[in-house]
């Protein structure tokens, strides 16, 4: 079993360890099948996007109307949004199932509560603080946190799983008229159909930030080795640290 | 994991995947006998349009109401895609104010007949402030008037092996069979928002909103909402109207449903 190799691994001490479990099957797959449906709700959000690249808030907006924002893009009518759209429900369809079997294993294999959810004693601000000075003096991630992830690593994930993609799901159903029909709610927090479509628009601009810090720090901590640790599963010592 | 598989194993994982395909076939068959399946079910996007119908049509009640407005919040521009058919005949009719335009319904039917506009305005009318949004995601707010497509189908008197309502506008040169269509599944045909539209904000339907009469479908996306009716056929099957795939729409690369 994938969880005792893992439990007994870290009893030892980090000088014993030379090969070791660092991600469960179910987290590996779910999140090599979380990039390819994520990387095609990008596309195909883009795709949907340029057909109209103007923002509203409240219930309704189009050409004519106050808005928010435009971004500097063309408006190409009656092109991509096709496929665009019919690419962007198969992958969300794939995406909600995936994410929802990672949830759901992951209660139940205790994942988020073994090594997603911060320990009270890192919550502190001086805790907090070194974390953060550690970061933004661009530290190297310590050999530490190749078996478990820093105060900022946990709250980063959290914030993904449980806050943005829940937020990108509910604002994008907050759009479909047949949803808001049976549940007017889903659409009347945020104001309006326009609001639901702006914060859908924002909620994927944090995921793209998030995906190129994420990327940017399995650089910084050594490629090779995160990217073994999350296609094997194990993570070998010393091969690709300088 | 390193175990080559036992025999025992690899008996249950045959019987299983066995089990698991007939499952999916069988799942299909009901899912088909329970229009759970779209006409563009086909091919890898077919799968997501597939999922996303038969969800909506297991999960959202049938006759749940689309969101309904005040008349403060009517839009002040309700914007639009796509001109007036270009044809002689649409012209001429807008010129005599739709004077000679029948809609006729044919099909499945046990009656078949055709209405003139003032026909249809004598016939009982709803009238509801409905959202609209365009697949683009511009969207406004209008109040609508029109004839519920479920009083003109109990007056031809529907056929029970009666499964789509198919839509044709006048025609267009630059459709692939010469004029747009579309199709609404009998769940979409009976709702009781769903109206044969010839009012907008209590004003004759504008040429560019589809005048004479154009379909509103309140849960779906506007493309739904056909514009510049002529005809109505009720069928049991979509294979045999252009591609098959139950309206111009996934014709040019947009799906079926637009219930999002």
């Amino acid at each position: 079993m994938a969880q005792s190799a893992y439990l007994a691994s870290r009893a030892t001490r980090v000088s014993e360890i030379t090969d070791t479990v660092r991600h469960s099957g179910i987290v590996r797959v779910t999140h090599w099948i979380n990039t390819l449906s994520f990387f095609g709700l990008l596309v195909s959000g883009v795709a949907i996007l340029i057909a109209h690249p103007r923002f509203y808030w409240g219930e309704t907006g189009g050409l004519g109307t106050p808005y928010l924002f435009e971004l500097p893009l063309p408006y190409m009518k009656g092109g991509p949004s096709g496929w665009g759209r019919n690419l962007h429900f198969l992958t969300a369809w794939i995406s909600v199932l995936n994410g929802s079997l990672y949830v759901l294993s992951g209660i139940l294999m205790r994942h988020f509560h073994k090594h997603l959810v911060p320990a009270k004693a890192d919550l502190t601000g001086g805790s907090l603080s070194r974390v953060v000075s550690n970061h933004l003096r661009l530290k190297r991630p310590g050999v530490d946190t190749e078996h478990s992830y820093d105060v900022l690593q946990r709250l980063a994930y959290l914030t993904v799983v449980f806050i943005a993609f829940p937020l990108m799901i509910w604002t994008g159903l907050a759009m479909s008229p047949s949803i808001t029909s049976v549940f007017p709610a889903v659409v009347s927090v945020f104001g309006g159909q326009q609001s639901a479509r702006t914060i859908h628009f924002f909620a994927a601009d944090f995921l793209i930030l998030f995906l190129f810090v994420h990327v940017a720090m399995v650089c910084a901590a050594g490629f090779k080795n995160r990217m073994q640790a999350m296609i094997t599963g194990r993570i070998s010592h010393g091969k690709d640290r300088a | 994991m390193s175990k080559l598989p036992s025999r025992r194993k690899l008996i249950t994982a045959g019987l299983s995947a066995a089990a698991g395909a007939s499952g999916l076939v069988a799942a299909a068959r009901l899912a088909d006998r329970y229009g759970l399946i779209p006409p563009d079910h086909g091919g890898v996007y077919g799968v997501g349009q597939t999922l996303t119908y038969a969800s909506q049509r297991l999960l959202v009640p049938e006759r749940s109401l689309a969101r309904e407005f005040n008349r403060s919040d009517i839009s002040k521009v309700s914007p639009v895609n796509g001109k007036p058919p270009e044809s002689e005949t649409y012209h001429r009719m807008l010129a005599e104010k739709f004077a000679d335009w029948r809609l006729s319904v044919d099909g499945l039917v046990a009656r078949p007949a055709s209405f003139s506009l003032a026909e249809l305005t004598r016939l009982p009318s709803r009238t509801q402030i409905t959202h609209q949004a365009c697949e683009e995601g511009w969207s406004f707010i209008a109040e609508w008037t029109g004839v519920p497509l479920s009083y003109l189908l109990n007056l031809v008197g529907i056929l029970p092996q009666a499964k789509y309502v198919v839509f044709f506008s006048f025609p267009e040169k630059s459709f692939p069979m010469g004029r747009k269509w579309g199709s609404l599944d009998m769940v979409d045909a009976w709702h009781p928002q769903t109206l044969l539209a010839y009012a907008m904000n209590r004003e004759e339907l504008p040429i560019l909103h589809g005048a004479p009469l154009r379909v509103r479908v309140a849960r779906q996306l506007g493309f739904k909402s056909l514009k510049y009716l002529t005809r109505i056929t009720v069928t049991d099957t979509v294979k045999n109207i252009g591609k098959g795939l139950g309206s111009s729409s996934p014709e040019r690369g947009f799906s079926w449903y637009g219930g999002i």
